[in-house]
This record gives structure tokens, C-alpha cells and sequence, in this order.
């Protein structure tokens, strides 16, 4: 039997890497605000990518990776929804979703 | 539980009766608060007091007949409070000087409360005069018959409140709410005195308040005299509060805002004179204190002297009164203070008497004209014939007139001041004797005044004589006041003289003839004088007042003594508490609303930080974190380490 | 149940009536009410009960006993016990929540809420008094301390909200505090003297650790501090006076008469409890500051002209007394001081109830403002003058019993090492200071009720009305009864004290 092709971990976490700095980059830059939550959406996915990724290759006897992925992806559901509606609301009360223009809690 | 088995104990004793002497007026305090303090029912208040009163009386003249024969104390305690293992007590102690003490309370409180039934009927209130007047016979009782001093104390308050109380009993006229408050307020400042002695004597090794245990001690030499002297100052300050003695003298004459028979009682009988009764109950401790003893004479004459040139000034029939009873507490005061313990508590008894005859005279003349003005008075003397012999004879006894009770009393006085050690003796007994003179005079001046000569008001030509209710009492009074001296020889009931009966241990006191003849004709030149300015009109008052308008300006207003105290009371102490509180508002306060708005100032500051920008928090974050882990990083592994390529 | 855990029935019983208040439909005010006086008559006769069976049988120490296990970590059990001090102050507590829910009967505005609160409110002063274990003791004392924010910004007069911010953060920097000084107690006690040899939060266990004492020394003195601001130490006072002025009624009769004396409380349970030698260290200091505030509170005191303010600085005045006794550290001096905080429980209670009173019929706490109202309010000016005479400390009033006690103990302080007698200087400045008391307590008398009365501006105030009578009676008889015979609530007090004291 062959030996199955073994993908290095390495690999695995140059993904991770780049997303979440894409996803980063997209908070941190972007001005409409639904690209900043997509942004958030890579970064939690890079995240996801990690805990699956060290489950794997960490040689974890229990579920932990998984429960974490899945509950993460929970959450991701959750605040889009939520944040969808905060921006929805926003955009009634504002006019726009640009992120700039709105600075209510500005000190 | 052990309390009970105490008072038990106590209860089962022989001398139980003793706290009945109390305790049945504060019953019938009881009875009275608790059913007869509006109208229909409060007339029978009296009827409550009254009895009470008697059967204190009788229980009294039973003790002091027993106390006389016997010679011992009769005495019962149990304790009141264990704290720790000290053991604070309630008890009795009946000794000569209690018992004589407790039949002058009983007798003038009955009297009093008799005559009241007239002066106070139809008044609004009438109930709470009779709950208030039990409450004091009660507590007043409790003092003389105390055995220890911290019970006195509490006594002592007792009568205070008491006395406050009926001096505002008219609490809607400001005058008398303001009396009452002063009274009050002054004789605590004495009071303090007492408070400190109390705590001084309790941080002592010897500690006890027991009276007689620390009569034993000082005559046992137990008690230092360093340590008697403090305490004995400290007591005495008490005593000047409440005996109204010079320079906290100044309540007592606005007492007078008070029903009548109230002064008669509280203000002349019996509370003024539980100052001296302090004293004297205390005297062993004074008698090693010779500092002491100089400073209650020099006090005590001061304030005799003082006090009498008051009273010559004065034209409200009760201050003048009022006046006459500091001046005679100060030669009860002097007394004791020179020594003549005996001639101190004589006086006591016989000024008891003929003091509390002469303010229900007075009260007399008031209820029939409703004013307190003499000059609004004269010729009443025809009009009510049993209120101006009984008031005759009073002015006797107090300017000291032989036979009649002053004489006797204020002859000994004069006689310990003659005899006595003290550096300073012949001070003592000239300001004694001029005073007599004095006294005499302005007794007189009000005798004549009132009674004598023309009716200078429409009310007073238009007088009638009071009721029996309140003419028997003047009788029963007067009757006393004239035989009264008689108890120096045999107090009834003991086979003593009142010298044997009250001074176990005290010596005997020696006469003076001289001095007995001095006095004699100081009172009668006072009395001579009376007649000549305001019977006979020989001198003229007016012209005197004329020729001398600074001694007249200064005795009619008492010295300025009031004005003094009240420029302390409102221009240092009230504007001292308007400053703290201002201090308290702006400096205390100030200081935390300080700390408040330099913590505002603050976070105006920081808030600068807080743009608003989601994106700006988001790269402060991030840059923190990659900053967090940069230094995790450096420390953990240099960063040339981690990015070194291995061989 | 109730009799078997009379201290968790005890505790727990207000709080299970606000849960049920909180059930009740918002127009059903008589039945809120009736809930509230219900939970607060069952506490107060259960704690009467309590203190009648510990005197009964001759008991000393902690008894009834309650103690569940809570958390094993950091060993923490639900444990509640009660000695004779508790049982006095539980009884304190029962009398002033069961007069205050009377005192409150006329409030209007979100009755239900203010009833929850203030249950909730005495649920935690209940539990700091019964608490034996450190955790629940804080709890217990965050509990009574948060709600009173709530009870002034809501239902207070005047400048509330300023006061009910000032007294919870004044508060709060205390328990800050306080906090630092019980966690210090917790670990620093050595584990391997404790039972079971792990570190716990239990009172008892605690109080017998023996720490060293420049421990003992820091540690007193933050607990002094954490303390002491709810005990009104000057200068740490300031907010008593504007919360008490601002709060409702009710709300201020339970601060003044019963939060107050947490402070004192826990600066003797877990101070001198724990700390004996730390608390010797600093007496000098507490009897200083005593002092400072029983003549400086009434020197203030006398200066206002708000009726509501001269009797909330007449409280940082007799805290002074309080304070004064458990700096005298003797049996006679701590009696005297839990006395003094039964009393001017009670007494200021009884204060602040009548307050309320004079002021919803006269519209006004100003004193010149007023005259003559004895004769339209004679039971209210009876009542005040019960009160007046047992604020300066009249014999034949419980002031005085507690008084006497301080002063007597304060005379026989141990002052150590110090050549001067400090703490008789300190027993007659005290003195001296008491006649200011009398003082401003007569000027408040005459005032308000002697003299004119002015029939055009108060022609329709008159006396207290039916449940109102209810507090009045109850406080001014105890203040008499227990000052003509204390001997009862001495006694409780003094089978406590043999731990307590140093």
C-alpha cells in the first residue's frame, strides 16, 4: 500500500495565515461596513482552519478541535445576523454604510 | 435571671419600703400618663398624686423616726447592671440627712400639689401638670434617697427634664420655651461636672459609688487628697448648675416663666437645693479637699451677696423671689463650705419651708390679679387677709427674725463663718452679714409693695382672697416656717436635735451671741429701710436712682450677667456652629467633590482617545496585540533565534 | 423548617417576600405591603424569640447554627451563627425594617419596587450580622450597601441623584478597602494551623489563626478604614449627611439606624475578632477620630437648618460613641458601644420617622419655618421629645445606659504604653461634647414645637395617623424600656465578648 500523500502542516497554516491577514486587512481598510464583516467572516474562518488543522496533526484523542470549529462556525452564523441587522438599522437611521461617517461615540 | 433573683432578694429584705418612698409617686406617674391626661378624667390626677404623695410621707417620717432612734442608716441595693464585673446598683441609703430631706420633699410636694388643685384649675393641660409633677416628686425623691452617686446622677437629670418641662408647661409663649431650654441647658453645663467626677471615680483603683463606702474610705485616709480635690471640684460644678449658684445663677429667675406652684417646688423647695444636698451627701470627700471646701465657700458667698443686690432692684414679684433663693442657696452654700455642715442642711430645711410659703403667696396674688408687677400691686394686704399675714410671716423667717425659723438657720450660718478656719473667715461672715441686711430689705420692699399702702391697678382694687384649696396649704406652711427652728433642739419622733439626727460624725457647731445679735440688727435696719422708701416714703427710692444711675443700671440689669452669657451663647458658640458647619459644606466636603471633579477632569482629558472610528479601534488593537506578542516573542526566544537558519 | 434554620428564615424571608412582591400585579398595593410587614414581623419575631431563648438558657457564644457547604473551591460554606452581639443587632434590624415598612406605607410611586429593594436591602444587613463566613459576610454586605443607590436616586428628595452617587462610591472605595484587608486575612492565616489544614473563608476558624502582627497592623488599619467610611468616620462622613437627607424615609431610618452599625460591626467581628493585636496598634487613632466625631458632628449639627440634616449629623455624632467604645477595647467600653448602636438605632429611627411625618404635613424641613406644632401634633411632639432626650443621653433612656457604659470604659482604656492618659482625655472631651448635644436637641424643640403657632400656613397639619402610630409607639417605648431596664440586652451583649476582646 502506499503510503498516503502527507500535506505538511506548514501548508495548512500559510492558508490560515493569509486569510486571516486578508480578513484583517478588509477590517482594518475597507470603508462599507458589509466588507468589514466579510472581513470578519475570513478571519474567524482562518481561525477554524487552525483549530481543525492542529486537531489533525496535534494527535488529539478527544473532540475538542472539532466542538470548537463548529461552535465557531455557530457564532460566525449568529453575528452575521446580528451585525447584518445593526447595519440594516444603521443605514435606516444614517443613510450609509460607511464606516467614516458614523462616529456617534466619538469621546 | 440573676437580676430577678436580685431584686428578689431585695424585695424580701426589711428595708423594701424604702423604694415604695419613690416609687409611689412614679406610680401614680404611671397611672396618670396612662388614663387621666385629657379632660373629664384628668381631674382626677390630683386625687392619684395626692395619696401617693402622703403615703411617701408617711413611709418617710417612719424611716427618719427609725434612722433618729436608732442611729443607723437603713439601707437596700441590688443591682441594676453587671458589665464585665463591675457591678452598677440601685438602693436606698436612709440616714438622718436623707430622711429629714425626704419629709421636706413629701411635705412641701403635698402642700404644693394641694394648692395647685386651685391655681391650675381650668387650665388647658391640667393633666399633664399633675403627670409631670409626679414624675418630678418621684425622681426628686429618688435623689435625697440614693445610695450611690451614679443613681443620683440619673435622678439628678430626672429632675432636670422634669424642670424643664414645667417651666415650658405654657410651651406656646417663646418666653417660657426659651426659660425652659435655658434651665435646661445651663444646669447641664454644670452637670458635666458631675459626668467627669463619675467617670474620674470609676478609673480609680478604689472605685465605688457607693456614698458610704467612700465616706469610709476618705475618712479611712484611702483616698488621696490630690485625687479628693478634682472630684470634689468636679461635683461641685453640679452643684452650681443646680443650685443656681454664681455665674450659672442665670436660669433660675427665668424659671419663673413656669406656673407658680412649679416654682415654689422645683425652684425653691426642693431641686435648687439638691446642689447643697450633693454636697453635703458628699462632704467626707470635700471635708480631706480643703481647696474645696475654700472654693464652695467663695462661691457660695459670691453668689449670696451677688444675687441679694438683685433681688433689691427687681419689680416681677417672682423674680424677686426667684433672686432671694440663689442668694439663700449661696449661704447654704457658704455654710457647708465653712464648715458648718449642720447649719448648711438646717437652713436647707427651714428655707424649704418658709421659701416655698413665700412663692405660694405669691402665686396667690398673681392668680387674683393676673399680673406679676408690684408696682401694678399695693393695698392688698385688706383684700386677701390670709395671704398677706402668711407672706408676713414668711418675710420674717427669711430676714431672719427670732423665733422664727430663719432666725435660727441663718444664725448658725453666720456663726460657722465666725468660728471658722478657713483663711478668709471674716469675708465670708461680713458678705453673710450685709447680706442679711439686704435680705431683709428687699423681702420687705416686696411685702410693702404688694400688700401694704394704696391699689395702683384696677385689678387690684377689684381683689378676692384665693379659695381654701389654696389658702390651707399657705396656713399649714406658715405654721412651719414659724416653729420650724424648733427642730434644732428636737426633731419629733427621734429625741434628737436636728444636729444629732443629720451630723453622725460631723461635731458639734458652736453659737455665736454676737453674731446672733449682729444679724438681728442688720435685718431689722433692712426692714426699717423698707418701711422708710416704700411705706413712710422718708427716702426716696427714685432720688437715689438719680444721684447713682450707674449702680441702679447695674442692678437692674442683675449685673449684665445675662447679656454676657447670651453674647457666649449667640456670638461664640451658635456662630462657632454656623462656621463648622460652613467648614464641614466647604472644606470637608469640598475636598471629596474635589477628588470627584479632578476624576471628571480626567476622563475630559482621555476622552480625546475615544474618535469614534470603529476602524481606529480595530488597528489600536491590532497593533497592541502584535506589540503583546513581539515582546512574548522577545522574551521568550530572541527574535535573531527564531529566524535562524539551523546548521 | 423555620424554627429548625431560624437564622436562614431569618435571613432569607425578606428577601423570598421582594421575589414575591416582584410576582404581585402592580395595582395590588395593599397586598405589596401587606407582604412586606409580613416578612418583616416574622423576622422581627423570630429575632426577639431568639434573643429571649439565648437569655433563657444561659447560653455564650455562637449558637443556632446553620452551615452548608457552598464551594469547594476556595472552601467557602453558606454559615450563619448568631452570639449575643448578633442577636441584638438582628433584633435592632427586625424593629427598624418592620417600622420602616410601616414608615413607608404612604409611598405611591413603584411601590413594589421600592418594597423589593428595601427587602433586599435588609436581607444583607440581616446576613452580615448572622454571616460566620468571610465570602458571605462580604456578600451579604455588598447586598445591603447596592440597592440604597437605587432607593435614593428613585423615591429621594433634593439633590438625590448627587447623593445616592456620592454614598455608593464613598461606599464602595470602603468595600475596596475592606476587601483588600479580608483577602489579606484569608492568605495570610497559615493553612497548617486552620482545621482540615487548607486555607478557608470561615470566620471562626480564622479568628483563632493568629497572624503576625505587622500583619495584624496593616490589615487592621485597611479594615478600620473599609469600615469606618460606613461607620461615618470623619472625615470620611460626607456622604452621610446628604444620603441621609435625600433618602425617603424609610430608607433613611434603615441607613441611619442599621447600615451604619455594619461598619462598626465588622470593624469588631472580623477586626478585633481577628486582628486583636493589630487593633491594640491603632485605638490611639480610633479614639482620636471618636472623639473628633461625636463633638464635631454636634457642633455641625447645631449650625443646620434642615431638619433632615441636624438629625443625619446627629448620627456621625453618636457613631463617635460607638466608635469611641470599641476604641476603650474592654468588656465595659464594647458594651457600651453595641448598646450605643442598639440605641441609636432605634433612636434614629424613631428620628427620621417623625421627620417624615412633620415634614408631609408641614411641607417644609425648614426649621425657622416652623413654631408651635405641639399643640396640633401632641403624640409626634411626645415622641420627638423621647427621642431628643435619648440623643444627649437622658438617664432613664437606653442613651444614657449606652453612654455611661462608653465613658466608664473609655476611663479604663488600657492606654499602654503612653505616659498621658490619653483615653481619659478622650472620656471627658466626649463629655464636654455631649452638652452640645443638648443643646441643638432643645433649640430643634423649641423650635418647632413651642412656641406661636402659625394658624394661617399650617391650618390643617395634624397628628400621625393610624399605621403611622405603629412606629412611633414601638420605638419611643423600647427607648424608655431599655433605659429604665437594660439589664437584658447588657447581658446578651456581654456573653459576646469574651473573643472580641483584644
Amino acid at each position: 500500500m502506499n503510503e498516503p500523500m502527507v500535506i505538511p502542516i506548514q501548508a495548512y497554516l500559510i492558508v490560515s495565515t493569509l486569510l486571516f491577514a486578508i480578513g484583517l486587512m478588509a477590517v482594518l481598510t475597507r470603508r462599507n461596513a458589509i466588507a468589514v464583516l466579510m472581513g470578519i467572516e475570513l478571519m474567524l474562518n482562518a481561525a477554524n482552519i487552525n483549530f481543525v488543522v492542529f486537531w489533525r496533526y496535534g494527535g488529539g484523542q478527544g473532540m475538542e478541535g472539532l466542538v470548537f470549529a463548529i461552535t465557531v462556525i455557530a457564532l460566525a452564523a449568529a453575528e452575521a445576523a446580528i451585525a447584518l441587522a445593526i447595519i440594516l438599522n444603521v443605514y435606516r437611521r444614517f443613510k450609509t454604510v460607511n464606516v467614516d461617517q458614523i462616529n456617534l461615540m466619538r469621546g | 435571671m440573676t437580676g430577678r433573683m436580685v431584686l428578689l432578694q431585695a424585695l424580701l429584705t426589711e428595708h423594701y419600703d424604702l423604694f415604695l418612698i419613690p416609687g409611689l409617686p412614679f406610680l401614680a406617674a404611671l397611672v396618670i400618663a396612662g388614663f387621666c391626661l385629657r379632660p373629664p378624667r384628668e381631674r382626677l390626677a390630683p386625687a392619684l398624686l395626692i395619696p401617693a404623695l402622703t403615703g411617701s410621707l408617711i413611709l418617710s417620717v417612719r424611716a427618719l423616726a427609725e434612722v433618729g432612734r436608732e442611729g443607723v442608716p437603713l439601707t437596700v441595693s441590688y443591682a441594676w447592671l453587671w458589665v464585665g464585673s463591675a457591678r452598677l446598683d440601685i438602693g436606698c441609703l436612709a440616714d438622718g440627712l436623707s430622711c429629714v430631706m425626704l419629709v421636706v420633699v413629701c411635705t412641701v410636694s403635698l402642700l404644693v400639689q394641694i394648692y395647685s388643685i386651685g391655681y391650675m384649675k381650668g387650665e388647658i393641660g391640667y393633666g399633664r401638670y399633675f403627670a409631670f409633677m409626679s414624675i418630678f416628686s418621684g425622681s426628686m425623691l429618688g435623689l435625697v434617697i440614693s445610695d450611690n452617686l451614679l443613681q443620683t446622677y440619673i435622678f439628678w437629670e430626672l429632675v432636670g427634664i422634669c424642670s424643664y418641662l414645667l417651666i415650658g408647661f405654657w410651651y406656646r409663649r417663646p418666653s417660657a420655651a426659651a426659660a425652659a431650654k435655658k434651665a435646661f441647658v445651663v444646669t447641664r453645663f454644670g452637670d458635666l461636672g458631675f459626668m467627669v467626677a463619675i467617670i474620674l471615680i470609676f478609673s480609680q483603683k478604689w472605685w465605688t459609688f457607693n456614698f458610704q463606702q467612700i465616706a469610709g474610705m476618705a475618712h479611712g485616709g484611702n483616698i488621696a487628697a490630690a485625687a479628693a480635690t478634682p472630684l470634689a471640684l468636679l461635683l461641685f460644678c453640679a452643684a452650681v448648675g443646680k443650685s443656681a449658684q454664681f455665674p450659672l445663677h442665670i436660669w433660675l429667675p427665668d424659671a419663673m416663666e413656669g406656673p407658680t406652684p412649679v416654682s415654689a417646688l422645683i425652684h425653691a423647695a426642693t431641686m435648687v437645693a439638691a446642689g447643697v444636698y450633693l454636697v453635703a451627701r458628699c462632704y467626707a470627700l470635700f471635708a480631706i479637699a480643703p481647696v474645696a471646701l475654700f472654693v464652695v465657700a467663695l462661691i457660695g458667698a459670691i453668689t449670696l451677696f451677688l444675687a441679694a443686690t438683685m433681688g433689691v432692684a427687681e419689680n416681677d414679684i417672682k423674680r424677686v423671689l426667684a433672686y432671694s433663693t440663689i442668694s439663700q442657696l449661696g449661704y447654704m452654700m457658704m455654710a457647708l463650705g465653712v464648715g458648718g455642715y449642720v447649719a448648711g442642711v438646717f437652713h436647707l430645711t427651714t428655707h424649704a419651708f418658709f421659701k416655698a410659703l413665700l412663692f405660694l403667696t405669691a402665686g396667690s396674688v398673681i392668680h387674683a390679679i393676673h399680673t406679676n408687677d408690684m408696682w401694678k400691686m399695693g393695698g392688698l394686704g385688706k383684700r386677701m387677709p390670709i395671704t398677706a399675714v402668711t407672706c408676713l410671716l414668711g418675710a420674717l423667717a427669711l430676714a431672719g427674725i427670732f423665733p422664727l425659723s430663719g432666725f435660727w438657720s441663718k444664725d448658725e450660718i453666720l456663726s460657722a463663718a465666725w468660728f471658722s478656719h478657713l483663711p478668709g473667715h471674716w469675708f465670708f461672715f461680713a458678705a453673710g452679714l450685709v447680706t442679711v441686711f439686704l435680705t431683709a430689705f428687699y423681702m420687705f420692699r416686696l411685702w410693702f409693695l404688694t400688700f401694704a399702702g394704696e391699689p395702683r391697678s384696677e385689678e387690684a382694687a377689684h381683689a378676692h382672697e384665693s379659695p381654701w384649696v389654696m389658702g390651707g396649704p399657705l396656713v399649714l406652711l406658715a405654721a412651719l416656717a414659724v416653729v420650724a427652728g424648733g427642730l434644732k433642739c428636737l426633731v419629733p419622733g427621734t429625741g434628737h436635735g436636728f444636729g444629732a439626727v443629720v451630723g453622725t460624725g460631723h461635731g458639734e457647731e458652736a453659737v455665736s451671741h454676737a453674731a446672733m445679735a449682729l444679724s438681728i440688727l442688720a435685718a431689722l435696719a433692712g426692714i426699717g429701710l423698707a418701711w422708710a422708701a416704700y411705706r413712710a416714703r422718708l427716702v426716696s427710692p427714685a432720688a437715689f436712682n438719680a444721684r447713682f444711675p450707674a449702680v441702679h443700671a447695674l442692678l437692674k440689669n442683675a449685673w449684665y450677667f445675662d447679656q454676657g452669657w447670651r453674647w457666649f451663647a449667640t456670638r461664640v458658640v451658635l456662630a462657632g456652629s454656623g462656621l463648622a458647619a460652613w467648614f464641614d459644606r466647604h472644606v470637608v466636603n469640598g475636598m471629596v467633590d474635589g477628588v470627584a471633579w479632578l476624576s471628571g477632569w480626567a476622563s475630559r482629558q482621555l476622552r480625546t482617545a475615544q474618535t469614534g472610528q470603529v476602524q481606529f479601534y480595530a488597528i489600536v488593537l491590532t497593533a497592541a496585540v502584535v506589540a503583546g506578542l513581539l515582546a512574548v516573542l522577545a522574551r521568550e526566544a530572541s527574535l535573531l533565534q527564531l529566524f535562524q537558519v539551523r546548521p | 423548617m423555620a424554627l429548625a434554620h431560624p437564622l436562614t428564615t431569618i435571613v432569607l424571608a425578606p428577601l423570598m417576600a421582594a421575589v414575591l412582591i416582584m410576582l404581585l400585579p402592580r395595582r395590588a398595593l395593599l397586598a405589596v405591603r401587606v407582604t412586606a410587614a409580613l416578612a418583616a414581623g416574622v423576622d422581627l419575631v423570630l429575632s426577639a424569640l431568639l434573643c429571649w431563648v439565648y437569655l433563657r438558657h444561659d447560653l455564650r457564644g455562637l449558637h443556632f447554627e446553620d452551615k452548608f457547604a457552598w464551594s469547594p473551591v476556595g472552601n467557602i460554606s453558606f454559615h450563619l451563627a448568631a452570639d449575643g452581639i448578633s442577636l441584638v443587632l438582628v433584633l435592632l434590624t427586625g424593629l427598624v425594617i418592620f417600622c420602616g415598612v410601616f414608615a413607608s406605607w404612604t409611598v405611591t410611586y413603584r411601590t413594589k419596587e421600592f418594597y423589593c429593594l428595601l427587602l433586599l436591602l435588609v436581607t444583607g444587613v440581616f446576613g452580615v450580622f448572622v454571616a460566620q463566613d468571610l465570602f458571605f459576610f462580604f456578600l451579604f454586605y455588598e447586598i445591603a450597601v447596592l440597592p440604597m443607590y437605587l432607593l435614593i436616586g428613585i423615591w429621594g428628595t433634593g439633590p438625590k441623584e448627587y447623593s445616592a452617587m456620592k454614598l455608593t462610591l464613598f461606599l464602595l472605595v470602603g468595600s475596596a478597602f475592606m476587601l483588600v484587608g479580608l483577602l489579606g486575612i484569608y492568605f495570610a492565616a497559615d493553612p497548617s494551623t486552620l482545621p482540615g489544614g487548607q486555607r478557608t473563608f470561615d470566620l471562626v476558624a480564622l479568628s483563632a489563626a493568629g497572624y503576625p502582627v505587622r500583619f495584624q497592623v496593616i490589615a487592621f488599619f485597611l479594615l478600620y478604614v473599609g469600615f469606618g467610611v460606613l461607620a461615618g468616620i470623619w472625615p470620611l462622613h460626607t456622604w452621610s449627611p446628604d444620603g441621609h437627607a435625600s433618602a425617603p424615609t424609610a430608607v433613611s431610618m434603615l441607613h441611619a439606624g442599621v447600615l451604619m452599625k455594619l461598619g462598626a460591626y465588622g470593624v469588631l467581628r472580623v477586626g478585633f475578632g481577628c486582628l486583636p493585636e493589630g487593633a491594640m496598634a491603632w485605638v490611639w487613632l480610633m479614639g482620636g477620630i471618636a472623639v473628633i466625631n461625636i463633638a464635631y458632628g454636634a457642633y455641625v449639627a447645631m449650625g443646620q437648618t434642615d431638619l433632615k440634616y441636624v438629625i443625619a449629623y446627629s448620627s456621625v455624632s453618636h457613631m463617635g460613641v460607638v466608635m469611641l467604645g470599641l476604641a476603650a477595647a474592654n468588656e465595659v467600653g464594647i458594651n457600651g458601644a453595641v448598646m450605643q448602636m442598639f440605641s441609636h438605632g432605634i433612636m434614629t429611627g424613631l428620628f427620621f420617622a417623625l421627620v417624615g411625618l412633620v415634614y408631609e404635613k408641614a411641607h417644609t424641613r425648614e426649621i425657622n419655618a416652623m413654631g408651635g406644632f405641639a399643640r396640633r401634633m401632641p403624640g409626634i411632639a411626645l415622641a420627638f421629645t423621647i427621642g431628643g432626650l435619648a440623643s444627649f443621653g437622658l438617664p432613664g433612656t437606653s442613651g444614657f445606659v449606652a453612654e455611661l457604659l462608653v465613658f466608664l470604659g473609655t476611663v479604663k482604656a488600657h492606654a499602654g504604653v503612653y505616659a498621658i492618659p490619653l483615653f481619659v482625655i478622650y472620656a471627658i472631651a466626649a463629655v464636654l461634647a455631649i452638652v452640645i448635644t443638648a443643646t441643638y436637641v432643645l433649640r430643634l424643640l423649641q423650635k418647632i414645637f413651642h412656641g406661636p403657632f402659625d394658624e394661617a400656613r399650617y391650618g390643617d397639619i395634624g397628628d400621625a395617623r393610624t399605621t403611622e402610630w405603629v412606629t412611633l409607639v414601638v420605638l419611643a417605648t423600647l427607648l424608655l424600656a431599655v433605659g429604665f431596664y437594660p439589664a437584658p440586652l447588657t447581658d446578651l451583649i456581654g456573653t459576646a465578648l469574651g473573643p472580641l476582646v483584644p
